[in-house]
Order: C-alpha cells, then structure tokens, then sequence
C-alpha cells in the first residue's frame, strides 16, 4: 500500500544536479531513513518532499494525491530542519504550540498538546525560554516537538538527534519509533550516522552522488551491500582487490598470491573481483592456525570489544573481536585469522555474472 | 610595574584622539551656541553682554515659531511612516532576490546616495514645478494642473527620496540575519505565505525598522537642503528658521536659542524611541 510515492525526481541547481531520478515508494506507517555521505542530496530530496524546493523532474504523490506543485503549507507534513529553524522571538513553549494555532486547535487543547510534547523530549522545565538561551541539543529538541505535536501523517526529520549525547539519543530514538508504532506516522528520517539508520529503520535508502544506490532492510544492506562504497560506509569492512581463480569444482580469489575461498556464482575465471568481509566475522586464532598468519600491529579497547589492526601477506585487515573478559592478544605478536567462506563476500565483479 | 602602568593608560591614549575630536568639534561648539542663546540682543546695536532667557520665551510662545516647530514634527514623522511603508516591502523583496538582480537593486538604492542633495533636490524642483514633469503629465491626461512645488507635499515627497536608503539599508541587513528556513518551517506547519511573513518574518525586522526610522525622523527633523529649495521663502522648516535667524535677520542668539530648543527635542523623542526599541529588543532577540 504506497503511500508516498516519488517517481524519478531530480532536482537540479543551475547546471548542478543535486539529486538525480530517485523513485522510492513508502507504506503508510514505514520508517525510513536516508543514509549517505555529506552533500550527497539528503535534505534536497527531504525539502522536495516537504514542499520547499521545487523538484526540477519526476512527480510525488501523498496517498494518492499528486502533491508535486502543492504549497507546502497544504501538505501538513512534520519537518525538523537540519538548521531547526526555530522562531528565535518566541518561547519554546511558543514555537510548539505555533503549528497548533494555524490548525485553530482550541486554547485548552493546545496547552495539553505542548506540554505533552515537551515533557516527550525531556524539555517541560524550559517552556517560558527564548531559543537563545538553550543549548544545541535542547534547540535540536524543540524542533522535534514543535513537528511531532502537529500530529502529521508524514515526519520529515533532517538529523534530527545529531547534536545529543549518546544516551539521550537512544531514548529520543526509541521515542520516535515508540510514536511511529502507536500513531503509525509514516517516517524518513535523513542521517549520517550509519549506526542510527541501521538500529532505527525499517527500510533504509542509500545515496550516493544524489542518487540512490540501495533500498532494503538494515540487516540485507549490512550483510549484502551491493557496491564497495556501501560496504564500507554502512559498518567496517575489508576490502580486498583480487582476480578470480577456478580450479575444478572449487574456486578462490587470488589476492597478491594468496588463494582465499570463497563461496560465489558463476564468474569467469580471470575475472577481477574485490572481496569484503567485515571485522566481526574474522576470528582471532592462535598463531599458526587459521587461513592467514599475521601480526597484530595495533589493538584498540572499545568496551565491549577490542579492534585489532593485523598485518598480513594480503595486507592490513581489521578484525573485532568481543570482550570476553580476558586480555586477548598483544601488540606485536603473532596471530592467525580465521573465518567462514560464506562470510566472504564478493561485490566489485559479480556484475559480469549477473548479466 | 612598566607594564602595568603601559596597558593602565593604553585605553587613554588611545581613546584620546577620538576624544579630543568630539570635544572639538561638538561639545565645544554646542557649549558656545548654549552661551550665545542666552545673551541679549538689541537690532539696533548688536549682541549685548546681558543674559537673558526672553529668547527662549519668545520661541515657546509665539505662535510664528509654534507653527514650524509643529510642521517639522509633522513632516519628519510623515517621511519616517512612509519610508516604512516603502523601505520594509522593499528590502523583503529584495532580499528574496536572486542574484544579479539583488545586486542592481541593491545598488539603485544606495545608488542615490552618492549624488549632493541639492543636486536631488534641484531635480525634484524641476520635475514638480508648474511646468514640471508632473504637471504637463497632468495636462496631458486632461486634469488641470495642481501646485506642489513649495507645499508640504514636496517637501515630503523629496525627504522620503532621500532617506530610503537609511531604512532599507538596516532592514535588509536584519533580513539578511534570518534563517530563510525559519520561515519556511511556518510554511510547514500550516501558515500562509501572509501568515509567515506577519508572525515570523515581521518581528525579526521590526527591530532594523525601528532604528531606521530613528534615523530617518532625526535627519528629517533637522535636514535644510529640501526645505529651503522646495519650501520656498514662507514654508519653513527649523533648519532653514535657524539659517535665516543667523544670516537674515542677524539675530544669532535667537537663532542658537531655536537650535538648542531643536536639540533637546530631537533628543528627548529619540531617546524616548530608543528605549521604546530596547525594550522590545530585550522582549524579543535579548
Ligand atoms: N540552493 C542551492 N544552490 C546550489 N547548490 C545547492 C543548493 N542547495 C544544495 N545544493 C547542493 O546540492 C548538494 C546536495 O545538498 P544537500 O543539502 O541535499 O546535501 P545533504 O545530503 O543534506 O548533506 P549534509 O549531510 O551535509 O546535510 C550539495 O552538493 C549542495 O552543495
Ligand atoms: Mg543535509
């Protein structure tokens, strides 16, 4: 059931195209985020969305309604600005109840509905404040009331929670999830925090250069990123370049002399490949056993894991281990990698088989 | 102890010369014009070396001096409403320009002031006389041609030409401190283009209109070019009073007595304004 549809939409700035033919198709109530590097055309595509920049190509339907020249005041959509955009003459208290009041939403309503909204974001004891007097996060905050208390069937929120420490974070962003799965607000939420996009969403949608690249759930875009740039943008990755060897039944990829299996489809023999598996899916061994000696060249304590750096033939590979309580391996000494062939995915060179 | 005693008077000189400058140029003269405005004067022999107040008294009660204190108040507060008026829209629209074209308006407004007063004014002149450009406009169309050169209405039309550019200049430049996206958010949350602009555009620039219009009611109140070339010989205003007091009539104490009491006025309105403006200031941006 599409519920907000955009058919290659494009958008260009002179002779600059800033976001090129994105079609994504969104179901009432879905959480999606947009997921990509700076300047890559998130908060174009957002702003089109919502109304502000005219799309120079394509069309946008809201619930079946074409919506692509509609005044953005008639779409009634919730919008968190990147900037927050909050009326510095105003109170916080003010700047909420202001999308109630072009609703005409009776004063004693609106009273409850902003104090509802501020208590929401952990704000209540700053209502009578000018936004001047509060810090980024808690601006950050009141951009996100302001655009939840209007009730909108459509959130739009540019990074929404970029500006707060770790702990409040997680519990603003199981907030808006909580919201989404009581209210079933439809959701897209731009980032580029990679770990947000993926723990938050239901769908997470990739750009690149203004386009998109991937669409698909967090774990498929985590475990089959479909180009390099993916692989290593969304989680850590190795990445290996190599040539494809076929011997028999069983084939390998050759990197810099050294065989490593892997499990693949048809791909010719000769082929160049690149290989990628993530550091959490090698395994740190004794030296001598594994697939692949090496030698720890650095190791970094995270908490509730350890990141090693390890020197190999095939060259630097990163490898997380979880903290099992123990101290693992030390800086210099010698080590063997071990892994899953499955584990070992081929991205750069299937395109060939593919087709 | 050098160092010290160094950055102690560091503050001094440097502010000295600023200071010697105003105590030159303005405290001293203003001082002396004080003086002179309370000695006598007699037609036949002069300024005498006699005190008196009757200057001041003869001002607040002749209904002669009344009268052009009242149309200068009228006419300073005309230009200031209309330059709002004008300026506010003026400078939104041009802020919401694109490029090229932001820049040529920008510079059609400032333009103007690069070129004498008198030069402007002399134009006016020419344009609203009873052959003026205006007139034989008016002709032209079949109305009978109306008088405006030498009425209030010139003298207006004239100021408002050439105190635009002090109230578009900080209006726009309040504009220009606005996040457009905070309009646009306004957008988003159901208000009208009209809506916007008058809850969140207008109380960000009210502050740039509010000191612009200080300035433009403080130079129309004491401005002399327009007045005395649009005005004529009977329609004065204080300015062109206190050059004729001076220069025609010889009477310098009476004329240093107008200036003072325009003086005190001027600033007694201003700062009542301004606090007024701080106010709000204070109210809305801290
Ligand atoms: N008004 C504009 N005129 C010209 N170029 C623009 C304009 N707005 C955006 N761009 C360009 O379009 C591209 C995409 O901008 P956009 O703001 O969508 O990036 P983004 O993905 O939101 O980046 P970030 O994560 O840094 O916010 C950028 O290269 C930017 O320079
Ligand atoms: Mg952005």
């Amino acid at each position: 059931m599409a519920f907000l549809t955009l058919e290659g939409v494009s958008k260009e700035f002179g002779t600059f195209t800033a976001v090129r033919d994105v079609s994504l198709t969104i179901d009432k109530g879905e959480f999606v985020s947009l997921l990509g590097p700076s300047g890559c055309g998130k908060t174009t595509t957002l702003q089109m969305i919502a109304g502000l920049v005219e799309p120079t190509e394509g069309r946008i339907s809201l619930d079946g309604r074409d919506i692509t020249r509609e005044k953005p005041n008639r779409r009634g959509l919730g919008v968190v600005f990147q900037s927050y955009a909050l009326f510095p003459h105003m109170t916080v208290a003010q700047n909420v109840a202001f999308g109630l009041e072009m609703r005409r939403v009776p004063h004693a309503e609106r009273t409850d509905r902003v104090r509802e909204a501020l208590m929401l974001v952990q704000l209540s004891s700053f209502a009578d404040r000018y936004p001047r007097q509060l810090s980024g996060g808690q601006r950050q905050r009141v951009a996100v009331a302001r655009a939840l208390v209007i009730a909108p069937p459509v959130l739009l929120l540019d990074e929404p929670l970029s500006n707060l420490d770790a702990k409040l974070r997680e519990e603003m962003q199981f907030e808006l999830r909580r919201i989404q799965r009581k209210v079933g607000t439809t959701t897209i939420m731009v980032t580029h925090d990679q770990a947000e996009a993926l723990s938050i969403s239901d769908r997470v949608v990739v750009m690149e250069g203004g386009r998109m690249t991937q669409v698909d759930a967090p774990y498929r875009l985590y475990e089959q990123p479909s180009n390099a740039f993916i692989s290593s943008f969304v989680g850590k990755t190795n990445l290996l370049a190599g040539t494809w060897r076929r011997n028999g039944t069983t084939s390998a990829a050759d990197i810099g002399g050294v065989l490593l299996e892997a499990s693949a489809p048809e791909i010719a023999a000769g082929t160049p490949v690149t290989l990628s598996i993530r550091p959490e899916k090698i395994l740190v061994r004794d030296a001598g056993a594994g697939r692949l000696k090496g030698r720890v060249a650095s190791r970094f304590f995270l908490g509730s894991q350890w990141l090693f750096t390890v020197e190999t033939p095939i060259g630097i590979m990163t490898v997380s281990t979880p903290n099992l309580g123990v101290e693992p391996a030390a800086e210099g000494s010698p080590v063997g990698l071990d892994w899953s062939p499955d584990n070992m995915r081929i991205i750069a060179g299937n395109a060939a088989a593919a087709a | 102890m050098i160092a010290r005693s160094s950055t102690l008077s560091a503050p001094w000189l440097l502010a000295g010369p600023g200071a010697l400058f105003f105590f030159g140029l303005v405290l001293l003269p203003l001082a002396l014009t004080v003086i002179l405005s309370f000695h006598a004067y007699d037609h036949s022999t002069g300024i005498q070396n006699a005190f008196t107040v009757s200057h001041y008294i003869t001002v607040v009660t002749d209904g002669y001096y009344l009268e052009i204190f009242w149309r200068t108040l009228r006419i300073a507060a005309l230009t200031t409403l209309i330059c709002a008026a004008i300026g506010v829209p003026e400078a939104y629209i041009l802020s919401r320009m694109r490029d090229p074209w932001r820049s040529v308006f920008l510079l059609v407004i400032i333009g103007p002031l690069l070129v004498s007063v008198v030069v402007r004014t002399f134009g006016w002149s020419m344009l609203l006389g009873s052959q003026g450009l205006v007139n034989q406009a008016l002709q032209l169309v079949g109305f009978a041609p109306v008088r405006i050169l030498y009425t209030e209405t010139a003298i207006v039309i004239a100021l408002v030409h050439v105190m635009l550019p002090f109230m578009v200049i900080p209006v726009w430049t309040a504009l220009q401190k606005l996040d457009p996206m905070v309009e646009a958010a306004a957008w988003t949350l159901g208000a009208s283009h009209f809506t916007a602009l008058r809850r969140v555009v207008m109380p960000q620039v009210t502050l740039g209109m509010l000191s612009g219009s200080l300035i433009v009611f403080g130079l129309s109140a004491s401005a002399f070019a327009v007045p005395a070339l649009l005005g004529g010989r009977r329609l004065k205003m204080v300015a062109t009073l206190v050059y004729d007091e001076y220069l025609h009539e010889l009477n310098w104490p009476l004329g240093a007595a107008i200036a003072i009491i325009v003086l005190v006025a001027n600033l007694c309105i201003m700062l009542a304004y301004n606090r007024m403006v701080e106010a709000r200031a204070r109210r809305t941006l801290g």
